[in-house]
């Protein structure tokens, strides 16, 4: 086994699995890359890295000096993928979190040492980024790293997670991600597009459920800033909206294949399963999906064990994608 | 054509509180005209001045956004499912 100096050299460099008996049709391959592997358990370990560095060599974080406060708006992965890179650094870290996300997200961010800011469940993901934005305007001090407009998000997967996915899986001819701050799909379809132009890449849109309920009107709205520099809408060549009942169906079935997933990766596979339904009968294809982390975090929502219909009821009103 | 429109939250003051409404076209472009102009409050919250999508709103038939499938030259059949969404901060971010 290779021996490591420190957990932070984990991250990155993980497995990609065959998942193709879940393919749809014989002539398509899907290929699933586990990025609940990286050590605080989601894909969101390479971005939170790559920020941190960034803002190191910047000077705007000196490790080991005092005082040195970080705010971000996350619903989840990103801030445990912070907090356990804050822990290490000596950061303290302030997560702003809506109050829906399940409960072991919380306290694996307690479990970490970051600090929870509450923001309004029914706003969502959208009220967070709202309620961090108003607190980094009145404390120019913290430090704000902002996923959704730090171009080290996408570049973390232009540098790691493109060219390893082009590395392991070369005859890749579809890339299947979720659509979140949008930095996996920029970052990894910028990559893929300029080393194999002919690689479609294709966004999952979340089930946004009843958490968008808390929008006053359209004009709340909010398309990430990286989305917009990265030219996202040249880039991406399909995006599709995923339900509840289907994330949670594929993230059931997922098991099949001896994956334990997050409900992102079942949203993703079903994605992954709609673009292989479009692939005609006499073309091959290899899909390659993320896995963006286990199903740990998860299980509260009942999401394996109980009636279908009543996780899908209780999923639309926590945010767990 | 009827397309079956899912209509979200934030705009269903301007359809009287309704889920899902009915509405004729053959692209997507048609069937979003026809609906403001059903329901007239939603001038400026489905199409911008210029006739193009609302910046803030997508729009999906079958669940594929039409924004990568022709946009609203989409075409639109007889029965489609259009759902319409706010676009928002999402995912495990």
């Amino acid at each position: 086994m290779t021996r490591y100096s420190s957990v932070l050299d984990l991250i990155g460099s993980t497995p990609v699995v065959d998942i193709s008996s879940l393919s749809p049709k014989p002539n398509v391959s899907i290929l699933a890359k586990l990025e609940g592997r990286n050590p605080a358990g989601s894909v969101k370990d390479r971005i939170a890295y790559s920020m941190i560095l960034a803002a190191e060599a910047e000077g705007r974080l000196i490790p080991g000096a005092p005082d040195q406060v970080l705010l971000e708006p996350s619903s989840g992965n990103t801030g445990i993928a912070l907090a356990m890179v804050c822990r290490l650094r000596g950061y303290h870290l302030k997560v702003v979190l809506p109050t829906n996300v399940s409960p072991e997200r919380r306290q694996l961010l307690v479990a970490w040492g970051a600090e929870i800011i509450d923001s309004p469940g029914a706003e969502g993901s959208n009220g967070g980024v709202r309620l961090a934005r108003e607190l980094a305007e009145e404390h120019p001090e913290w430090v704000f790293l902002y996923q959704y407009a730090n171009e080290n998000n996408p570049l973390a997967h232009y540098r790691t997670t493109g060219p390893e996915i082009l590395a392991d899986v070369p005859e890749i001819t579809h890339f299947v991600a979720g659509l979140g701050t949008s930095g996996t799909l920029m970052g990894v379809g910028r990559y893929l597009k300029e080393h194999k132009p002919d690689v479609q890449i294709w966004a999952i849109e979340p089930p946004s459920g009843e958490m968008v309920d808390g929008l006053r009107n359209l004009d709340d709205g909010y398309v990430p800033p990286i989305f917009v520099s990265n030219h996202g809408a040249e880039l991406l060549d399909r995006k599709v909206v995923v339900r509840p009942k289907e994330s949670i169906e594929w993230a059931r079935r997922l098991t099949e294949v001896g994956l334990f997933t997050g409900i992102s990766a079942g949203a993703i596979m079903s994605g992954a399963v709609k673009c292989a339904m479009q692939i005609p009968d006499d073309q091959t294809a290899t899909i390659v999906t993320i896995v963006c982390d286990d199903g740990w975090k998860y299980l509260s929502t009942g999401a394996w064990s109980d009636d279908i219909d009543e996780v899908v009821e209780r999923a639309k009103k926590i945010i767990y994608f | 054509m009827t397309a079956v429109l899912r209509i979200p939250t934030v705009l269903r003051p301007a359809v009287h509180g309704q889920t899902t409404v009915e509405i004729v076209g053959t692209t997507v472009g048609e069937v979003l005209t026809n609906l403001v102009a059903v329901y007239p409050t939603l001038e400026g919250q489905v199409l911008d001045a210029d006739g193009a999508l609302h910046r803030f709103l997508n729009v999906y038939v079958n669940d594929d956004d039409v924004r990568y499938i022709g946009g609203l030259n989409a075409p639109v059949a007889d029965g489609d499912d259009i759902t319409l969404l706010p676009a928002v901060a999402g995912g495990a971010a």
